[in-house]
């Protein structure tokens, strides 16, 4: 169970949302992660350094919060890792071929009223919401 | 006084590339923080919100509804301007396709995203988080889009 916090996520997406506004501005990129960090392996020379300090500044940002007294509780604890592996292939492999995650079709692409981002968001949302209910409920694999 | 002009004629392309590596730098730690201060880095608050049947958390949803009314507006005073500060064009997705591999990777996505609550920008910023989970979720996440990528590259190459 978590605590519903609507102020601290309003903030948070604010600060989302400023994120990307300034990367189209000062870049002219789209804030979105999976893309981004995809492109550290395959891109061009020139296109890596902006994508590997970006990568940097995330890390940085939620340290930083952290260290600045921004509360985050403590890690989850007894969530099988072969799951972890399992998913975290998923979201990679899933990602690239569809173009982009939550930041670049969710935010990003929802903002600039792409077709293709609408569609991406509706299907990954809604496989989500069904993957964690039969995970939770039927199969019951992990702590609810 | 005697630097000046050599570095007026020096070409424009290093410092500008060091100027987007930089505003790069600034835009993830603004992006980072406010995942964090979302709490999007905590992937319980995150399956808590996809799981509409459970003790449902709705903060997700303040996330995203924050982050799209911002970016929304301001795109549109962005986007009338020529160019961005530091590079030649605007980089957008020129695709407008709705086709197999746009809908399968979000379902691939969305299975991976349902099962342990990260998508990947909060996976990579809880690296400054202490979470050693992300010892197990990040490597896999780039070996699967190394694996993606490979393969599309393999396949274009095949094509051509």
């Amino acid at each position: 169970m978590t605590p519903f916090t609507p102020f601290a996520a309003l903030a948070g997406g604010v600060l989302i949302g400023l994120a990307a506004v300034l990367l189209m501005w000062l870049d002219g990129r789209i804030a979105g992660v999976s893309g981004i960090a995809g492109g550290l392996w395959f891109s061009v020379a020139g296109e890596r350094a902006w994508r590997l300090l970006f990568v940097a500044g995330l890390i940085l940002g939620a340290w930083g919060a952290a260290a600045l007294g921004v509360p985050h509780p403590a890690p989850r604890s007894g969530f099988p890792p072969v799951l972890l592996v399992l998913a975290g292939l998923l979201v990679g492999y899933g990602t690239s071929l569809g173009s982009g995650c939550t930041s670049g079709h969710g935010v990003c692409g929802i903002a600039r009223l792409s077709r293709r981002s609408f569609v991406a968001t509706s299907v990954f949302l809604a496989t989500a919401f069904v993957t964690t209910f039969v995970v939770r409920h039927v199969l019951q694999a992990v702590p609810g | 006084m005697s630097a000046a002009p050599s570095a007026a004629s020096a070409p424009a392309i290093a410092p500008r590339g060091a100027a987007r590596a930089l505003a790069a730098l600034l835009v993830g730690v603004v992006f980072g923080a406010g995942l964090a201060i979302a709490q999007m880095t905590d992937p319980r608050k995150v399956l808590n919100f996809l799981d509409l049947t459970g003790r449902w958390d709705a903060s997700l949803l303040f996330v995203l509804g924050g982050a799209v009314a911002v970016a929304f507006v301001g795109y549109r005073v962005v986007l009338r301007r020529a160019k961005p500060l530091f590079d030649d064009a605007f980089h957008l997705p020129t695709s407008t396709a709705i086709d197999a591999a746009l809908v399968c990777g979000a379902v691939l996505f969305g299975l991976g995203w349902g099962l342990a609550g990260y998508c990947p920008g909060p996976a990579i910023a809880s690296l400054g988080l202490d979470n050693p989970e992300t010892l197990w979720f990040l490597p896999a996440l780039a070996l699967g889009a190394f694996a993606q990528r490979w393969r599309a590259r393999r396949a274009s190459r095949a094509g051509s």
